[in-house]
């Protein structure tokens, strides 16, 4: 076991009646990192974190946190973690300092340093406002911002989100993105999601789950990388349409190519490249040879979206 | 330790931040009232020939009170926490099952005995406008209340223990209510029909509550019965730390 690692999850499987919830999960994530569970509802995003935070017991398989084992050292992992569940619970009749006053309790600070961190995580989540406030009456931007606060204000080694944002406006969204990013800084971070681009703006690294397994891990910029090979070129060139065709059907680079006609005298071709190559200095070289004009010349970004449909759309097919 | 005193003190201001708390203590001072008004009555009548603690117990309302509120206070212990997902925030602190299952039973028992504390009254006011006429001693009150905790914390134990079993506090409340009438007719059933001597007799009275408390209101502190309600109270318990802990077994 190395010492970086704060998760490492080893042939996780969980079954309920009948029902595989997830089949043999193997993952570590670093001290430091923000990863990432992408998947659609009913991957086993919730029933793992349920399991990392001592909350369920795997039917098989092993899970560390931080070097204790989650269900022998169960104590000893909750210490060490902030978990916020799904739709984020919350006592209604509690008071927002008296909620986080009596959490930070149950998990163990005591007196000053008690009073301290309450202080702190209020400031720190813009809480000042409301701390007097029942939790009942707060706006669901601020019931999150609660949860999280609640998940940190012991300062935990390992803190995991499910589903922060749900729910928000994209105002909130925004704030509780940008604070899961703060946190990044200092503390390790897992979150689940089944919104694609909220990984990708604040995960270091993600992990796609699929039906209980993982079907992809690494970088949001690696797997882009990935599949970029397939990445379309879309270039508008004022040129006679026919002459384009032609120059496409000669470049060897482009494996299938589509012209259409855009405003003005404009054609807009979208290129599909062989193997992974890079067409647009290729373009540029013959618009300029040619004397034609050019005004737009973009790969295009696949997104965690497409990587994800692509990917899960691929399992379905070997599963016909 | 701490969270434990923590999460008691949380159990217990739970019921005095919502209406249901302050319905449950007007609700059991009704009845109390009642109960003291009928002994009032027959002090006032012919003289009786029993401790008036006694007395006070005869009339029944303490069953009602016993009946009624426990449902009332333990309803909300597991089932509401389970219900809004709250179970989960719970159970993921560094808190354990045990310390879970006590405080919420500490914080239970708390509110039922703070119920009863206008009942504390009535013997000082007993004393004070009667002069001496009717005596109230010392031993059968004290041995009085010892019961009214003995079964109070068996109703707890067991109406915590319904709870932990649903979702649904209405559930959780009807299933306490269906078993403590229960195990209360058990022994009403040996006074309105006494069994045919035996074993089944014989195991009647050992069980009937209502023979328990009548010792009780005596003055007779029996070891069996606070053994009787201990054990039961710790067996409640334990069921209900074994459905906490269910969640990982299945």
């Amino acid at each position: 076991m190395s010492a970086e690692s704060m998760i490492e999850v080893e042939n996780l499987t969980k079954r309920y009646a009948g029902r595989t919830a997830i089949g043999g999960l193997s993952f570590t994530v670093g001290r430091g990192e923000i990863v990432g569970f992408l998947g659609p509802n009913g991957a086993g995003k919730s029933t793992t974190m349920r399991i990392l935070a001592g909350f369920l017991a795997a039917t098989s398989g092993t899970a560390r946190v931080a070097g204790f084992d989650v269900l022998t050292q169960s104590e000893e992992v909750r210490r060490r973690i902030g978990y916020m569940p799904e739709n984020n619970p919350l006592y209604d009749d509690m008071r927002v300092r008296e909620y986080l006053k009596f959490r930070a309790r149950l998990k163990g600070l005591s007196g000053a340093h008690c009073r301290n961190r309450v202080d702190t995580v209020i400031d720190q989540f813009g809480l000042a406002e409301v701390s007097h406030k029942l939790i009942a009456y707060l706006s669901k931007g601020f019931r999150q911002r609660v949860g999280i606060a609640d998940a940190l204000v012991h300062e935990p080694e390992l803190i995991i989100l499910d589903e922060p944002t749900i729910g928000l406006d994209p105002h909130q969204i925004r704030v509780v993105r940008q604070l899961i990013k703060d946190l990044g800084r200092r503390h390790t971070v897992l979150i689940s999601s089944h919104i694609l681009p909220e990984v990708e703006v604040t995960c270091s690294r993600v992990l796609i789950l699929h039906e209980g397994r993982i079907l992809a891990a690494d970088t949001p910029d690696d797997l882009q990388q990935r599949m970029s090979g397939r990445a379309q070129v879309i270039a508008e060139i004022a040129a006679p349409a026919a002459e384009l065709r032609h120059c496409w059907e000669t470049m060897a680079e482009v494996e299938e190519f589509d012209v259409s006609a855009a405003e003005g005298d404009f054609q807009r071709c979208a290129l599909t490249p062989r193997a992974g190559l890079d067409l647009r200095p290729r373009i540029y070289d013959l618009v300029k040879e040619r004397g034609w004009r050019l005004r737009e010349l973009t790969r295009s970004r696949h997104t965690l979206e497409d990587i994800f449909m692509h990917v899960t759309s691929r399992e379905r097919e070997e599963e016909n | 330790m701490r969270a434990f005193l923590t999460l008691t003190r949380r159990e217990l201001t739970m019921h005095f931040v919502s209406l249901t708390g302050y319905v449950v203590i007007a609700g059991v001072q009704l009845l109390l009232g009642q109960s003291f008004w009928t002994l009032l009555d027959a002090l006032n009548n012919k003289p009786f020939d029993m401790p008036v603690t006694e007395k006070f117990f005869d009339t029944g309302f303490f069953w009602l009170v016993l009946l009624l509120v426990t449902p009332a206070i333990t309803m909300r212990t597991y089932a509401q926490e389970r219900a809004t997902g709250t179970f989960e925030t719970l159970m993921t602190t560094p808190i354990g099952e045990t310390q879970v299952v006590l405080a919420k039973f500490c914080g239970a028992l708390a509110f039922f005995m703070i119920a009863w504390l206008p009942a504390a009254a009535y013997p000082f006011l007993l004393r004070h406008y009667a002069e001496g006429m009717a005596p109230v001693d010392a031993g059968p009150v004290a041995a009085t209340l010892l019961g009214i905790a003995l079964l109070g914390s068996f109703y707890m134990a067991l109406g915590c223990f319904a709870s932990s079993l649903t979702r649904s506090q209405i559930v959780a409340a009807m299933t306490t209510f269906a078993i403590g009438l229960g195990l209360f007719l058990l022994g009403y059933l040996s006074q309105i029909r006494p069994p045919e001597p035996g074993w089944q007799a014989q195991l009647l009275v050992h069980i009937s509550m209502l023979e328990h408390m009548r010792d009780f209101s005596r003055g007779i502190v029996d070891t069996r019965h606070i053994f009787f309600y201990l054990s039961l109270t710790a067996f409640f318990l334990f069921l209900t730390h074994r459905v906490l802990e269910s969640r990982r077994w299945k």
